[in-house]
């Protein structure tokens, strides 16, 4: 009973051969079937995923470069901006020092001006002083020959006539 | 412990309904699982398509290891629907078989040897339509005298041997497993105490089953590809 059953074939008497047309015809029926309803699709969908997920590594490849290049302009921009800073305060120094030499050169001339016609001032008020001495010193001489002249006078008298002109002259000024 | 098969002559032509009935039955399944869980694709898979696709990659990587995609991507789509199809029609007998009237009307289909041959024999049919699509027909022909010339005979038997023992594999594998399930439920569940004792086999039988099942399933859709590839591919 059990050895007819493991006998090949023991399934159907003679050949089936409806059996073998039946399963290709299903089995290739089922086949289109799926790879126009269940697996092109499918296929479809996995393929575009992948071009997906590839254009977007790429994009991000991208954008990373951008970045980059961005950040290395910034810093190129910023070390130019530093130099330039650095400049601009080596100038400002430099600028300061000149006109910081040139006020103190100016007001050392200002100042030596001054001076020389104070100089010059008191010189002109000296000599002014000297000149109206000596001409009083004529006049006084005049006067006192004149006075001499006038009446012999004892030399006591003369003495104390030419102090008191001289006590006068003083007392004038 | 045999059954009658419901055969019926058409147009010279034997028909077995069981077979043509389970084999409807397992592309019927195998067609509304598919579509089910393919109708709503996303970018982000979710449930059933991450299930599908990794059954794609996986298709994807016994075609991978066997030629180079750019011939083997043609093959794909039969791939995953060998491999779909076999084991869906492998985990349909494992449940329980319908007999009625003394005849067998619900089993596995591949565990028929008609069946399974045939689906051997379109596997082995196409790698030789395709050897000559790809290679030309002068190509192809002076494979069966490489490496040397007195090969020729054993080219030949290889290319039946081939056919046989793809298609004899899975037939044996499943049938057996139908053979002891039917023995532990017909042979050993008798009365109370048998049904309690036939419990603990027959889980363990159902178990080891499914995973022959699940194996044979890879085992056919590797071969085929391997068998595809030895015929399309110009060097291995």
């Amino acid at each position: 009973m059990l050895t007819s059953n493991l006998v090949l074939g023991a399934a159907g008497a003679g050949f089936n051969g409806g059996d073998i047309l039946f399963q290709l015809a299903a089995f290739l029926i089922l086949l289109a079937l799926l790879k126009k309803y269940a697996w092109g699709p499918l296929m479809g969908i996995m393929n575009e995923r992948e071009q997906h997920i590839a254009n977007e590594i790429s994009a991000a490849e991208n954008s990373r470069k951008e970045a980059s290049s961005l950040i290395e302009e910034q810093r190129e921009l910023i070390k130019q901006s530093r130099l330039e800073a650095q400049g601009l305060i080596e100038n400002a120094k430099k600028q300061g020092d000149v006109q910081r030499d040139e006020i103190i050169a100016l007001a050392r001339t200002e100042a030596e001006r001054l001076k020389e016609s104070a100089k010059l001032e008191i010189e002109q008020q000296k000599e002014q002083a000297v000149a109206a001495i000596r001409e009083q010193v004529a006049s006084l001489s005049v006067l006192v020959a004149s006075k001499v002249i006038e009446k012999e006078l004892s030399a006591a008298d003369q003495e104390k006539l030419i102090n008191e002109y001289i006590q006068e002259a003083g007392e004038g000024r | 412990m045999h059954h009658e098969a419901p055969i019926v002559s058409f147009l010279g032509l034997n028909f077995n309904l069981a077979n043509i009935l389970m084999i409807t039955i397992a592309s019927v399944i195998v067609f509304i699982i598919a579509v089910l869980s393919t109708r709503t694709l996303a970018m982000r898979p979710t449930g059933l398509q991450n299930f599908f696709e990794w059954v794609m990659d996986f298709v994807k990587g016994i075609i991978d290891s066997t030629m180079d995609w750019k011939t083997g991507g043609r093959f794909h789509v039969l791939g995953i629907t060998l491999m779909m199809y076999i084991f869906v029609s492998n985990m349909l007998g494992l449940p329980f078989s319908i007999v009625y009237d003394n005849t067998l009307w619900w089993k596995s289909p591949t565990a028929d040897p008609v069946v399974t041959l045939t689906l051997a024999t379109m596997v082995v049919g196409l790698s030789h339509y395709y050897g000559v699509k790809l290679k030309g027909t002068k190509e192809y022909g002076k494979e069966f005298f490489r490496p040397f010339w007195f090969m020729f005979p054993i080219k030949i038997i290889e290319e039946f041997a081939n056919t046989l023992t793809l298609g004899l594999r899975l037939y044996g594998n499943i049938y057996a497993g139908e053979i002891l399930l039917a023995l532990i439920a017909g042979g050993l569940a008798t009365g109370f105490g048998g049904h309690l004792a036939a419990i603990i086999p027959m889980l363990a039988w159902q178990g080891f089953s499914l995973f022959i099942g699940a194996i044979q399933a890879f085992i056919f859709t590797m071969l085929t590809m391997v068998y595809l590839a030895h015929k399309v591919s110009t060097d291995h």
